[in-house]
């Protein structure tokens, strides 16, 4: 019986995150998922092209100063007409395509974005309260959560979006588009995350470790914030990642329907709105590179949301 | 079983109340009734004397009580807009919507099905697999964008359908129907097709899903052991075993397709109830919101009690709930 000592050649040093991230399971998963590599380089690609976009395209297309009706309804580069440097073409106001693609990607990706981090917080919030406190708070917050999905999700938004323009002062309406969006959006999106925080924080609150820090009394918001919160984030990683694409599907669709972002400040589903009103009349462009612009950033964040599922969770491997 | 329904035809009333309440809101306090039917030259005494004839002066319960038993029996009051019935107004819309929304739910079993079998005795292939990956697509693409696709590729380039309109109707008493005529069915596919593309995925895959689980079951096990045909075994023995689920799925769904019309219907300028509803938004034709939020939030809350009841009824485990 001899003790083994640690010797400086077994004791290794502590991985950095990086190596850590690499080698635990999730990042073995992701390293074996080609579509989830792509659709990672495609998103970030994405996002940065829609962040830079003010230092490299052409024209600034908010600005309407910027637009010349002699540049209008230029086809894309590639077709006999088509002009440098309008590489995806003109609109009818002679606004570069291209430029606007990706100022209303912008816009898309922080409504989609702002509107999953609103009904995160709320959601996870309530989530909290509701499992660990129970009784009339649980009750309550489930059954209001219950009317909510029973109507659809999209309903509500248009809905809610209509109304809140109404209610607004006119020269609010252009200024608070974004922000009735994403409360129109967060409105039903609340329910799923806090329905998988009180699920989990159920379980959690009868486990010893909370049992533990409540005899050594640690405030109640410690304890659901710093040890319940952080068992539940798996799920919550999941939800987040496919809701972040929804609300961009809902923010567009809202836009389309005239509910939305305004023409002054496009998002996607506006330009595919403005590109709608041309679509007999052979300027395909407008509306089709929007609708695919949309189409990449949403099927890539799907692609990753559904890797991520499947790859969190335990029962598919 | 008896508690069970009570509780869960309760759960539904609930839902009714609130949503009627919310469209209650809606009605009353956004924008002024009396303001929205009285001419120009109207005095102030014959707005006073509206309001009271329109109960405006009562207590906020006793309206609340009175726009849920006026809507009960249909009765939504005038639209703003052009001063019709908005239950004639939506009665009229919704064959169209109905229609509509009927086709696409067939397309989506006469689609989804197959492919979901397809791609569950298919998985690993090439094929298979790149049709599940093409099922993301599906999922992601917005309503819109593929109505805008399908009207630029059918419609515009190719010019072999219709991409806007419902085509020549024929009227059956109060029923006005566009499938008897050619125009009106040339002018259902696109539609159709554009609003079931994301319940055939979705249908898809979850044929897909219990396939793949039916397919592991020892009865299809000792069915092959037997010399079952694996054609018969497939859509015989396994693909039955998968139908319950579908069938749900499919009754959830028409609530949501319903709602969903309202992006497709605008898309294709297809005359129904979600057009209306557009048109409503447009003008702030408040009556008419209100009682479209109320009606498609009935069907909704009725198909899904529906549902839920005649589950517990076939699995009894699920009374307790």
């Amino acid at each position: 019986m001899t003790a083994i000592e640690p010797t400086p050649a077994t004791v290794r040093k502590t991985p950095s995150k990086w190596t850590r991230l690499r080698q635990s399971d999730l990042g073995w998963s992701f390293a074996h998922h080609p579509s989830a590599i792509i659709a990672a380089i495609l998103l970030v690609a994405l996002i940065l092209s829609a962040f830079l976009a003010p230092w490299f395209t052409v024209q600034n297309p908010y600005d309407l100063a910027s637009l010349d009706l002699l540049n209008a309804e230029i086809p894309p580069i590639w077709m006999a007409d088509g002009q440098w440097p309008f590489i995806l073409g003109t609109d009818v106001q002679g606004r570069d395509l291209l430029s606007a693609i990706l100022y209303g990607s912008r816009a898309s990706i922080i409504i989609g974005a702002a509107s999953v981090a609103v009904s995160l917080v709320i959601g996870s919030t309530l989530g909290l309260i509701a499992g660990y406190h129970g009784k009339w708070a649980d009750s309550l917050l489930m059954r209001a959560g219950d009317v909510l999905l029973s109507m659809p999700t999209m309903l509500i938004a248009i809905l809610v979006s209509a109304l809140a323009r109404q209610m607004l002062p006119p020269y609010l309406r252009e200024a608070g588009a974004s922000g009735v969006i994403v409360f129109a959006i967060s409105l039903s999106a609340w329910v799923q995350y806090a329905r998988t925080v009180r699920a989990q924080t159920m379980v959690e609150r009868n486990k010893e470790y909370v049992q533990a820090a409540r005899l050594i009394r640690v405030p109640t918001w410690r304890i659901m914030l710093k040890h319940i919160l952080p068992n539940t984030t798996t799920p919550l990683l999941v939800t987040a990642t496919l809701n972040f694409g929804l609300g961009i599907l809902i923010e567009a669709t809202l836009s389309f329907l005239g509910v939305g972002m305004p023409p002054e400040q496009p998002s996607l589903g506006t330009l595919i709105r403005i590109g709608n009103q041309y679509l007999f009349s052979g300027l395909w462009w407008i509306v089709l590179f929007p609708g695919l612009q949309l189409c990449l950033l949403v099927v890539s964040i799907n692609v990753l949301g559904d890797w991520l599922r499947d790859a969190l969770n335990p029962k598919l491997r | 079983m008896l508690a069970f329904l009570i509780k869960r035809i309760g759960n539904a009333v609930l839902v009714m109340l609130t949503v009627a309440f919310f469209a209650f809101l809606i009605f009353r306090f956004l924008g002024d009734p009396v303001e929205m039917m009285v001419n120009e030259s109207a005095t102030q005494s014959d707005r006073d004397e509206l309001r009271s004839r329109l109960g405006l002066n009562d207590g906020f319960l006793v309206q609340y009580v009175r726009f849920v038993t006026n809507a009960a029996q249909g009765e939504f009051g005038l639209s703003w807009r052009n001063q019709q019935s908005v239950l004639g107004l939506i009665a009229e819309r919704f064959p169209a919507t109905f229609e509509l929304v009927i086709i696409a739910t067939l397309l989506s079993l006469a689609i989804g099905i197959p492919l979901g079998v397809f791609t569950a005795i298919g998985r690993g292939r090439w094929w298979a697999e790149s049709l599940q990956f093409g099922s993301i697509i599906g999922v992601s693409l917005p309503s819109f964008l593929v109505g805008i696709l399908l009207i630029l590729t059918f419609s515009v380039t190719l010019g072999w359908l219709p991409g806007y309109g419902r085509g020549e109707v024929v009227n059956l008493g109060w029923w006005s129907t566009g499938l008897l005529t050619q125009s009106g069915q040339a002018a259902v596919v696109l539609p159709s097709l554009s609003l079931s593309l994301f319940q055939i995925t979705l249908v898809m895959r979850l044929v897909r899903a219990e396939m793949l689980e039916t397919l592991r079951a020892d009865f299809i096990k000792f069915a092959r052991a037997r010399g079952v045909r694996r054609r018969a075994l497939w859509f015989r023995h396994a693909l039955k075993n998968c139908l319950m689920p579908v069938v749900t799925l499919t009754a959830m769904q028409v609530g949501n397709l319903i709602a969903f019309a309202l992006v497709t219907e605008t898309v294709f300028q297809w005359p129904g109830m979600g057009m209306l509803f557009m048109q409503a938004v447009t003008f702030v034709d408040i009556p008419v919101m209100a009682a479209y939020l109320c009606i498609v939030s009935f069907i909704f809350v009725t198909l899904n009690t529906f549902v839920d009841i005649a589950y517990a009824v076939i699995d009894p485990r699920l009374r307790a709930a």
